[in-house]
């Protein structure tokens, strides 16, 4: 930044030599100097677009975007043929079902761009302050310029990006966080510019004439966030009143929206898989097609098939050149056949998810009372993939526990302090004896209660304006750690309660309820590398001590040695039970020292370059030679079936692992706790401390990851076929790695080797039944996530995590799943899904995916089954025609047959069957493993429903032929014509593949047999009425009473009847085959289970000890 | 996309039936003490079914003659050979004798049967305007442009009825004559041309066009007969109920044959001393020889026929029925095998429960 023109180039914006990229800001939009024109620069305004259309480009965009898609785009080619070139069939029987779909489509995206629309709007129009001419102005957040100076106050996020002018606080600082940016959700501190720190009222601001350079905007997050007075749009003031800043980087131009990626489009395994079938069956077109042309060649050249005398050419026909005449009769019969590629089956499978989707936000059994809300959509694109999930990552905080700290006990100086019966504010029970088992020195005890009360950075917000001890139970706490708020808590229920801050002096009422009053003279903030915060207080004696607290591992080699021993046992004792433990040192600091390290504070603090750096140094310096006083617990509760969810996406044959940030040994009590890990799980380690103990890490990361290696092949010889089967036989594999190791894995060195270590680790990875990643930074979640992705098979991941870190991870799996937890809606409102709590996946997955893995599939199967039945005849037919590409079929029924008389039934189908039970889906989670990989839609399943589809058209066909082998159908002898042929197999085709759907339904609601029997009825109806009239609209009346004509002979009924019976006869067969089988396999397998039950029930608190003994000599 | 988040909000789901997928439903499961008696029941069904088709099937009589007149063939390959590169053929008529042993139960009816003539290709099928035979006054003057080249005669006059198919109406005329004795005459034997084309065709879908001063020759003037025809639509029979657009020839020749292999109604036989049958005795048909079919390849057949209540004779029908129906039981018992075997084994399962 530089001002103009009294001051030198400080250059925090932009770097003195990269002039070029820059722009200058004049701030309050004031010249500088009258000497200078002023040059309104043209920069973009505050406006957030997220939304894809205007009003005016929408229809042409949106269409442009819809024939993107292949399908569409084919579709399209096929009804420009139709409308071109001579063709059989009118374009009216492609153009109408594509002109509905490309309709439905469009209203549902114009839909959905309109509640963005919407969305940007509440930003764009939310209300801001600017300071103008030395007022503040109230404006709509759209309208700030570059060179605004804007007011933010408390727990307001910031408008656009600003640059800290000044903050009502003397030293011109401000907290701030980040976390729908980067997902920290710990307080960052900004300073303002030095210069203008003075400047913290509306009327001195507006005094300012000063310009900015600064960089032109760009996207890299990481590497801006560094400016310490740049405030980034998007994140949110904490604990300051108000701020002033001037606007450098406005709307579409933030980082925020640089750094704004529209949700990536995922697509499911199984659409994938209708490409797929779609490929084949567009190469099943082009060879019909192309098959018909040729043969139409070969058989006219005999002359008289080409040109019989009854059938003469017109002139033109004869004068086209040949080439030409068998491209346009390619396309023709391309245009003939092309029904195959049914246009309806987007509509209908679009129409499934949008629709099924409901039934999860409709579930009440997602329903939690607590936050009042239900399961939430966010698309429906992705319902089946809930059925083929191999790999869940799982954030633990919050999402496998509740995030609601609780203090269980501490201990000070090896003594043991638990479980006060009353509750806090049971202030009178104080004085009695608290429960103790044993106590420890009275001086002791109060010094670490003290300890607690004065060493956080909890703030206290009282529910009215009174300030007084009488209120101190109304209280409430706010932290950014909720960890810090059970530990006030805790310390209030042993009778010291911080009531808060006056004139910088803490307060704090003792178990005598006196008022003590603290001088906090320094904060030595919580980061995550030291893992310890300190403060140093000035007491009313004028001693001035230093707290600190911090996890075990940092504080303990900064305490006398000998006081460990005994805290220690505790220490690990509440790890195992799964608590999260902190340990509280003290030291004294003599007033000399004071006065140096006061010295060093503010110099760190003030340091322009390397602030960081420095302040670390010193902090490092003065959290030495403490002395231990104790440690606290603090549970975090284990989620509501936490347990049983886990166990059962085991035994339905998911691989969990958990992605945490936590560390190593709380994640993994928590995993003992939720049965991640059994007390059977081998563990194998790769962190640090293992990895640290040899010189060189990565000799020693090799040799670990080669061992293990080892032992897991030697475990699983086989391949991963037969690997499902050994989990519930062999030794169970756990893995744990940290962070550090992890990137370590990943980017050791560019070499061959880091390739190989990776390589290694998945294996590893695969082999093992759970795997938790502890001390992860969200980026490196989204990494792992990425890497399991990419796995051979490529396995389709899910993701669910509660709060702002885990929208890497969610954005970055194939299904995300946000949980609506305490960390705000920053997860829920990034996933696909959101549920209230992780219990609700084990429905989510097991009931509702399968059932809609396997709905849908069936849906495509059966789409492309009934279109080929539909469409073979018609090539059949081509053979006895001459090929030339006479339909069998009135434009009317080749128009309707997927549209009105076969899509419903499929479409209640693919809504309401459940061919299992949910309640039997929920609790035997071995079902889910039957549809893993993608299974129905594989090549067996695939090959299967086509033969039947081809045997089917084949039987509609033939029987028909050899049905017409006569003079006469009717007993009056009247003779029938081609339609009738073709109603006749239409009549079957559609009776068949409607009772072949009948014949699959296991779930008959009034709905299934309404649509089923309606459409029948329906196409009946419709038959006579079609043939019943003449059309004035129509060049021919081919179907005038056809129908009805058909009927009053007895052979076509007979014949349609057994036409249909031959045709599902099959199907019947298998279907009894199947039931007869699974009826014994059934009962098998109940007996099986009950006998399981009994002998193998896991026991809830596995015995820890043997895993953790090994590890305490590590410390 | 967030609809579900404004069409749910943030109440409480509903707790119905549809909602919470718990609709009353019938789980049907096609187990094998349902299918069984249902394979073997649907299985003796058919087989009686199929009995009944194969037999009156086989009651069926039929009596063709091929009169393409191929050489060496009969009296009618003089009327090809002198057919053969004329166009028009020169009119030419052959006979086809034939005795009946004992009474050809009737109702006998006459056919004729084209084969490897393509009423289905699509060029052909669509030369037609359905319009002008459904007597439209507009469009018997201008006609559709699908029937080009059959649309304008070359004087420029409409052609009624326009198009290939009408064109090419089977202009071969059959009569039947009778000899009682050996050496009797030959009497002639009614044939009906009525009532062989269906009744919608020739009462709603063709009529002709409102009649001129009573007269349907003035209706047609100032239209061109198809180029192939001998005589204009309206004289196609001298029965003012049979002639122009309704003629039921034409009728019966407009409505396209599936397959290139086909039979047409002729007549019915039904007057007269004739109406049970064709009485034993010696038979003569009197072809007139005017359709050349040798020049695509192609044959053409008369053919007497009885019809039974399933209409002509075919025995695909039956015989599909009466292998579908011992399907059905061999299944059946196949089907049962498997059944007992497994009930064994689920009956020990069953004790233990």
């Amino acid at each position: 930044m530089q001002r103009v023109p009294s001051f030198p180039p400080a250059s925090e914006c932009a770097g003195e030599e990269k002039r070029v990229g820059t722009r200058t800001v004049f701030v309050g939009n004031h010249p500088v100097s009258e000497t200078e024109a002023y040059i309104a620069q043209k920069f973009c305004d505050n406006r957030i677009v997220s939304s894809k259309y205007t009003l005016w480009n929408f229809l042409p965009k949106n269409l442009f975007e819809q024939f993107r898609r292949i399908a569409n785009f084919y579709f399209l080619i096929i009804f420009l043929v139709q409308v071109t070139v001579d063709t059989p069939t009118s374009p009216v029987t492609s153009g109408l079902p594509l002109f509905f779909v490309i309709t439905v489509t469009a209203i549902k995206q114009g839909y959905e761009d309109w509640l963005r629309h919407r969305a940007d709007n509440e930003v764009n129009k939310s209300t801001v302050y600017i300071i103008e001419n030395a007022r503040r102005v109230r404006k709509e957040s759209e309208k700030i310029k570059v060179g605004d100076v804007v007011e933010v106050q408390a727990d307001e996020t910031f408008p656009c990006d600003l640059i800290l002018l000044s903050s009502c606080t003397i030293d011109g600082t401000c907290y701030v966080t980040t976390a729908s940016l980067d997902g920290e959700s710990n307080c960052k501190t900004h300073y303002a510019v030095r210069d203008t720190i003075e400047l913290c009222t509306a009327e001195s601001i507006d005094t300012l004439r000063a310009a900015i350079e600064c960089e032109q905007p760009q996207p890299d997050l990481y590497k801006s966030l560094g400016p310490e007075n740049l405030l980034l749009k998007g994140a949110t003031l904490k604990n300051t009143r108000k701020i002033y800043g001037v606007a450098v980087y406005t709307g579409m131009e933030t980082k925020m929206a640089l750094n704004y990626q529209g949700k990536s489009q995922k697509r499911s395994a199984v659409e994938k898989s209708i490409n797929a079938f779609l490929i084949v069956y567009l190469f099943i077109l082009l060879t019909k097609a192309a098959v018909c042309t040729t043969l139409k060649y070969v058989w006219q050249s005999t002359p008289y098939n080409d040109e019989p005398w009854y059938n003469q050419k017109t002139q033109k026909e004869r004068e086209t050149l040949k080439v030409l005449k068998m491209f346009t009769d390619f396309l023709s019969f391309m245009v003939l056949f092309n029904f195959i590629i049914p246009v309806s089956m987007y509509v209908t499978v679009e129409m499934q998810k949008f629709l099924g989707s409901f039934f999860i936000s409709w579930d009440k059994d997602f329903y939690d009372e607590e936050i009042n809300e239900g399961a939430l959509v966010n698309t429906s694109d992705l319902n089946e993939e809930l059925g083929q999930v191999d790999y869940v990552f799982t954030d633990k905080t919050g999402t496998l526990t509740e995030n609601s700290m609780e203090f269980i006990e501490c201990c000070i100086d090896g003594h043991k302090y638990k479980g006060v019966t009353q509750e806090a504010d049971g202030l009178s029970q104080t004085d009695g004896p608290l429960p103790y088992f044993d106590k420890a020195d009275k001086n002791r005890e109060e010094l670490f209660l003290r300890a607690l009360c004065l060493c956080h950075t909890v703030e206290i917000k009282t529910n009215d304006a009174v300030d007084g001890v009488t209120e101190s139970a109304e209280l409430t706490y706010m932290s950014s750690s909720p960890d810090e708020i059970a530990l006030v808590k805790g310390a209030k229920r042993y009778g010291f309660t911080f009531v808060g801050m006056r004139n910088g002096h803490m307060r704090v009422e003792n178990q005598r309820k006196e008022i003590e009053e603290y001088e906090l003279l320094h904060t030595l903030n919580f980061d995550s590398v030291r893992r310890r915060m300190s403060v140093v207080v000035k007491t009313q004696s004028g001693d001035i001590l230093l707290f600190c607290k911090g996890a075990d591992s940092a504080v303990f080699p900064r305490v006398q040695n000998h006081e460990i021993e005994l805290t220690k046992v505790h220490v690990e004792r509440n790890a195992m039970d799964g608590y999260r433990t902190l340990c509280v040192a003290f030291k004294e600091i003599a007033p000399d020292d004071y006065e140096r390290i006061n010295r060093q504070l503010i110099e760190a603090k003030m340091a322009l370059q390397d602030r960081e750096e420095k302040m670390e140094k010193v902090f490092d310096e003065i959290e030495t030679n403490m002395n231990l006083i104790g440690a606290t617990a603090v549970e975090d509760k284990l989620q509501d079936q936490a347990a049983e969810t886990i166990e059962a996406l085991h035994a339905a044959g998911l691989k969990v692992w958990v992605l945490t940030g936590d560390k190593m040994e709380t994640a993994k009590s928590t995993c003992y706790a939720c049965r991640l890990f059994q007390t059977s799980t081998e563990l194998l380690e790769l962190t640090t401390k293992t990895i640290q103990e040899s010189e060189r890490k990565e000799d020693r990361l090799h040799e670990l990851l080669i061992e293990y290696r080892k032992k897991l092949l030697h475990e699983f010889p086989k391949s991963t076929r037969s690997l499902r089967k050994a989990w519930t036989e062999h030794q169970e594999y756990g893995l744990i790695i940290d962070g550090s190791t992890l990137s370590l894995i990943l980017n050791s060195s560019q070499d061959s080797g880091s390739n190989n270590y990776k390589s290694i680790f998945l294996q590893i990875c695969m082999k093992c039944t759970a795997v938790l990643c502890c001390r992860m930074a969200p980026l490196q979640k989204a990494q792992i996530v990425r890497m399991v992705k990419n796995l051979k098979g490529s396995p389709i991941t899910l993701s669910i995590g509660d709060g702002a870190n885990d929208v890497s991870m969610i954005l970055e799996s194939h299904v995300g799943i946000g949980i609506k937890g305490k960390e705000g809606r920053q997860a829920a409102r990034n996933s696909d899904y959101s549920v209230p709590k992780f219990k609700h996946l084990k429905k989510l997955l097991l009931a509702h995916g399968h059932l809609y893995y396997v709905r849908i599939a069936h849906l495509v199967q059966y789409f492309f089954y009934k279109n080929l039945c539909f469409i073979l005849p018609q090539f059949l037919y081509q053979f006895f025609c001459g090929f030339s590409q006479q339909p069998l079929y009135d434009a009317a029924y080749l128009t309707m047959y997927n549209i009105c008389f076969t899509s419903l039934p499929i479409l209640a189908y693919s809504l309401l069957e459940q061919h299992i039970n949910i309640d039997t889906l929920t609790s035997d989670p071995r079902l889910y493993m039957k549809i893993s990989g993608n299974a129905m839609l594989q090549l067996g399943p695939f090959l299967y429903w086509t033969f039947l589809a081809a045997f089917e058209g084949t039987v509609f066909f033939f029987g028909t032929y050899f049905l017409f082998q006569t003079s006469s159908l009717e007993e009056n002898a009247k003779v029938y014509g081609n339609w009738t042929f073709g109603t006749i197999v239409f009549t079957v085709l559609v009776f068949t593949v409607t009772l072949k759907l009948a014949l699959d339904t296991r779930f008959w609601t009034w709905i299934n047999h309404f649509v089923i029997w309606g459409s029948l009825a329906f196409y009946v109806f419709f038959s006579f009425f079609w043939g019943g009239i003449i059309w004035p609209f129509l060049k021919q009346q081919r179907m005038y009473f056809v129908f009805a004509q058909m009927l009053s002979s007895v052979s076509t009924w007979l014949a349609i009847v057994l036409l249909i019976f031959i045709s599902l006869f099959p199907e019947i067969l298998l279907i009894v085959l199947k039931n007869v089988r699974r009826r014994s396999a059934r009962r098998n397998l109940s007996c099986k289970k009950a006998s399981d039950s009994l002998s193998t029930r896991p026991s809830v608190r596995p015995l820890l000890l043997r895993t953790f003994s090994d590890e305490s000599n590590i410390l | 996309m967030t609809w579900s988040a404004t069409a749910r909000g943030a109440h409480q789901p509903d707790n119905t039936a549809f909602t919470q997928q718990r609709l009353p439903a019938w789980q049907p499961l096609l187990s094998a003490s349902i299918a069984l008696p249902l394979f073997f029941c649907a299985g003796l069904a058919f087989i009686g079914l199929g009995l009944g088709l194969y037999y009156s099937s086989n009651g069926i009589k039929e009596l063709e003659y091929d009169y393409t007149g191929d050489p060496g063939t009969g009296n009618c390959s003089v009327c090809a050979a002198a057919g053969q590169g004329r166009a028009p053929p020169p009119r030419c008529s052959c006979a086809w004798y034939f005795s009946l042993p004992e009474l050809f139960q009737g109702p006998v009816y006459l056919y004729y049967e084209l084969t490897n003539f393509y009423q289905n290709n699509r060029r052909y099928g669509v030369s037609r305007d359905d319009a002008q035979l459904s007597g439209l006054q507009s469009s018997l003057r201008h006609p559709v442009n699908e029937c080009y080249p059959y649309q304008y005669s070359a004087a420029g006059l409409p052609i009624a009825p326009c198009g290939a198919i009408a064109n090419s109406l089977f202009n071969d005329s059959f009569s039947l004559w009778h000899q009682r004795l050996p050496g009797g005459p030959y009497v002639e034997v009614p044939l009906d041309r009525t009532g062989i084309a269906w009744w919608t065709d020739y009462h709603v879908k063709f009529r002709n066009p409102p009649l001129v001063n009573g007269s349907l020759a003035l209706a047609f003037q100032g239209t061109a007969p198809p180029p192939n025809w001998h005589r204009p639509v309206y004289e196609l029979s001298p029965d003012p109920n049979n002639t122009g657009f309704i003629n039921q020839d034409f009728v019966v020749w407009m409505r396209t044959a599936a397959l290139p292999t086909f039979r047409k109604l002729y007549a019915r036989i039904r007057q007269g001393n004739y109406s049970a049958g064709l009485p034993r005795g010696t038979y003569r048909v009197n072809i007139t020889y005017n359709y050349p079919v040798r020049s695509f390849g192609g044959h053409k057949l008369i053919i007497f026929s009885s019809i039974s209540w399933m209409g002509g004779k075919n025995p695909f029908l039956g015989i599909a029925y009466l292998v579908v129906g011992s399907l059905c039981i061999l299944m059946g018992f196949v089907m049962l095998v498997v059944y007992i075997r497994y009930q064994d084994q689920n009956d020990e399962d069953e004790d233990d429960e």
